[in-house]
């Protein structure tokens, strides 16, 4: 009898032990991302399930306005606070870098030879020699939404290529007795996703290379570059014009509205037209040329560990880390976001590429190219004015392309110096 | 305390003047003053937001007097300032001057002229930002088609632009300016106009002989105010023009904006605060300027 009584003490005392000591082994770890509703609902999923299979590790997940963003984890990281990963866009990577507040991935969980074989080539902008710097769960590229009441009362079908592309255009717009436009063919903009269209879509299809030296240095001012911007400036110039810059205010606004047969646009625009009423929209790939060369736009928010995290907190993270760029992690924040997994072996599955929707966006994968910003705003300025110098002061297509190239260099050169 | 007690009256107070000063003084100091050294000290050197600051000394200065945009923004700032001061000024006096001798309805059509300065700068800018639109969504377009006038670009337009922007920017103040002409009228004692009656004097000569000249004061401070806002002009211009802001070709964008940009989308922090310093002497020789010139003899 005592001695079972003293077992009981026993066992109860290796039990309580053994409590305290998994509660003493708890990790904490913190995460932050941007508010955008999808995302932290993906996020508080991902939370939710990696917790289940590390009962030992919690993650907090930190989210606010996209405008604070960069403030907030410049000031929090080097004084200790904030997040151990971190959230943020491929085109802040070397300035992160060279502000120490990331650390490469270690090699072990995610070699690099490995990393490079199952994520979609554009990822390798993350590959700072030999080692990883921040993956991707999600990525984005581009395709052409069309507007398919618009397209049934013109007789057209959704274009694969250029010349069917003027033509549907051609077809679908309308104007008034003054010759006012009061229905767009296609929209335009370069202030929308045009000038990722004409950047690594449209210079690439007439045959040159956008930039050159991983993208220090400009080489649109050749003959491609030139031919890309007049088809583009086709679109929207001369008597026979299918588009307007400005037309309705914002390109998504005309399509919105049901005004613009074809609009080019990201997956991420994919949740608000599905809850514009009485819209009924497809998406295919862009148009190819007449000889089929295609080329596409992608981008993606990376995550990564910052130089906050050490010990366990580091284990923890890269255990984090390990799930968010997991096939399962990438098909959840398919079917939450809206966003394209950055491996082919979720992407290209039979079901997510032939989806009616995401496929002609994860097909466009296999053909993307990732621009390496130095300042994304100011790059995309110069495209806009690019555009303004020909529609507004009747500049030529090539002088209007020299002067962004020339200014585009600075940009580049400032950043790179 | 003995201390306290061997002070006299005369101290005693101006130990508890400071005693109350103390706190906004702390708080000018700190939420004030301590930031815009700051921004001084940030100008010499380069700064990304992420990394350390490195010193360069005058190069952001130098830059910016190199920086064609810089000088098309400096321009545009005083255009804002040329043709919004005087306008809103002249408009807003006009409208005292009659509202002041109207009786019937006084009270109401006073709030409707005050009732936009109270409307959200950001909302307003989005309501005249559709009427400018093209047809077929824009109200001033489709009014001018419906008539079989061409459309005039508002926006779109590298001439057309400003007066389009500064347009509503002028309209929200007016209600403000109206209220504080009229306070500035009611101030004039009626003795000096009865004394005009008597000599029987024309209303112009009332006018530019006693009501403006004794306006003076609330002159100089509607001048002063309104140029200061002027030339700090943002949420109309960034509100109007979001997807390309202080566009086209940087016909719209005055200097905060430009500062903004450099700050927050390139997070160039030393080149943006150089340019804050450009603006801060700005204002302030402005305002010395308009100060002098308006000072009572």
């Amino acid at each position: 009898m005592t001695r079972y009584l003293k077992g009981m003490a026993l066992a109860g005392m290796t039990s309580a032990m053994a409590l305290l000591g998994s509660a003493a082994s708890a990790v904490e770890i913190e995460y932050w991302q941007y508010f955008f509703d999808a995302r932290v609902a993906a996020m508080e999923q991902l939370i939710e399930k990696f917790e289940a299979a590390n009962p030992d590790i919690t993650v907090t997940m930190t989210h606010f306005p996209y405008a604070d963003y960069r403030t907030k984890v410049a000031a929090a990281i080097p004084a200790g606070e904030g997040p151990d990963v971190v959230q943020l866009f491929y085109g802040w990577l070397n300035d992160y870098v060279a502000a120490e507040l990331i650390q490469p991935l270690p090699a072990d969980t995610f070699p690099t030879a490995q990393i490079d074989e199952q994520f979609f080539p554009m990822v390798q902008a993350m590959k700072e020699g030999d080692q990883y710097w921040a993956l991707p769960t999600a990525v984005r590229s581009l395709a052409l939404f069309y507007n398919e009441r618009l397209l049934d009362d013109a007789g057209v079908e959704p274009p694969t290529n250029f010349d069917e592309l003027m033509a549907a255009a051609k077809a679908m717009t309308k104007r008034d007795g003054a010759g006012n436009i009061t229905q767009v063919g296609i929209t335009a903009g370069m202030t929308a996703q045009d000038h990722h269209w004409w950047r690594e879509g449209l210079i690439r299809q007439f045959g040159g290379e956008p930039y050159l030296d991983d993208y220090q240095t400009v080489n649109y001012n050749t003959e491609a570059g030139q031919e890309a911007l007049e088809f583009y400036a086709s679109l929207f110039t001369g008597d026979d014009a299918v588009s307007a810059i400005g037309f309705m205010d914002e390109p998504q606004a005309a399509f919105k509205a049901g005004r613009a047969g074809f609009h080019i646009d990201g997956s991420f625009r994919i949740g608000s037209l599905d809850k514009t009423r009485g819209l009924k929209w497809g998406v295919t790939e862009l148009p190819a040329t007449a000889d089929g060369v295609q080329s596409n736009y992608s981008s993606y928010w990376v995550n990564a560990i910052t130089t906050k995290a050490e010990g366990e907190k580091y284990d923890a993270a890269v255990k984090f880390m390990e799930y968010v760029t997991s096939d399962e992690a990438m098909q959840i924040w398919l079917d939450v976001v809206g966003e394209l997994p950055a491996k082919p072996s979720v992407g290209l599955t039979e079901a997510n590429a032939n989806n009616e929707t995401y496929g002609p966006f994860i097909r466009g994968l296999a053909y993307a190219n990732t621009t390496k910003f130095a300042n994304e705003s100011g790059q995309r300025q110069l495209m806009v004015e690019m555009v303004e110098r020909m529609t507004l002061e009747g500049m030529s297509a090539a002088e209007s392309l020299a002067i962004a190239a020339e200014a585009e260099q600075k940009i580049l050169d400032d950043y790179y110096k | 305390m003995r201390l306290y007690s061997n002070l006299s009256i005369k101290q005693k107070q101006i130990v508890w003047a400071w005693a109350f000063l103390a706190l906004p003084v702390l708080f000018y100091g700190i939420i004030r003053f301590y930031p815009t050294g700051t921004a001084f000290v940030i100008s010499f050197q380069e700064w990304n937001l992420l990394g350390d600051r490195t010193w360069i000394g005058w190069v952001n200065y130098v830059e910016l007097l190199n920086d064609p945009v810089f000088w098309k923004v400096f321009v545009n700032t005083f255009e804002y300032l040329l043709i919004g001061t005087p306008l809103s000024l002249v408009v807003s006096f006009v409208i005292a001057y009659h509202l002041d001798k109207l009786r019937f309805m006084h009270g109401f059509l006073r709030m409707l002229y005050f009732l936009p300065f109270m409307t959200s700068a950001v909302a307003m800018a989005w309501v005249w930002r559709w009427f400018y639109q093209d047809v077929p969504i824009g109200l001033f377009n489709n009014l001018l088609a419906s008539v079989g006038i061409p459309q005039i670009a508002f926006l779109n337009s590298t001439t057309n632009a400003l007066p389009a922007v500064l347009a509503p920017a002028v309209w929200a103040g007016l209600g403000f300016q109206v209220i504080i002409f009229m306070a500035g009228l009611r101030a004039i004692p009626q003795s000096y106009y009865e004394a005009a009656k008597i000599d029987g004097v024309g209303w112009w000569t009332v006018l530019t002989q006693i009501t403006i000249p004794l306006l003076r004061p609330t002159i100089v401070f509607i001048v002063v105010f309104s140029s200061i806002g002027f030339l700090r002009i943002f949420d109309h211009v960034f509100n109007m023009t979001t997807n390309n802001p202080g566009g086209p070709l940087n016909s719209t964008k005055p200097l905060v904006l430009m500062i903004y940009d450099t700050a927050f989308n390139g997070f160039n922090m030393g080149y943006a605060a150089a340019q804050t310093v450009v603006l801060f002497l700005i204002l302030l020789l402005v305002s010395l300027a308009q100060l002098w010139l308006l000072r009572s003899d």
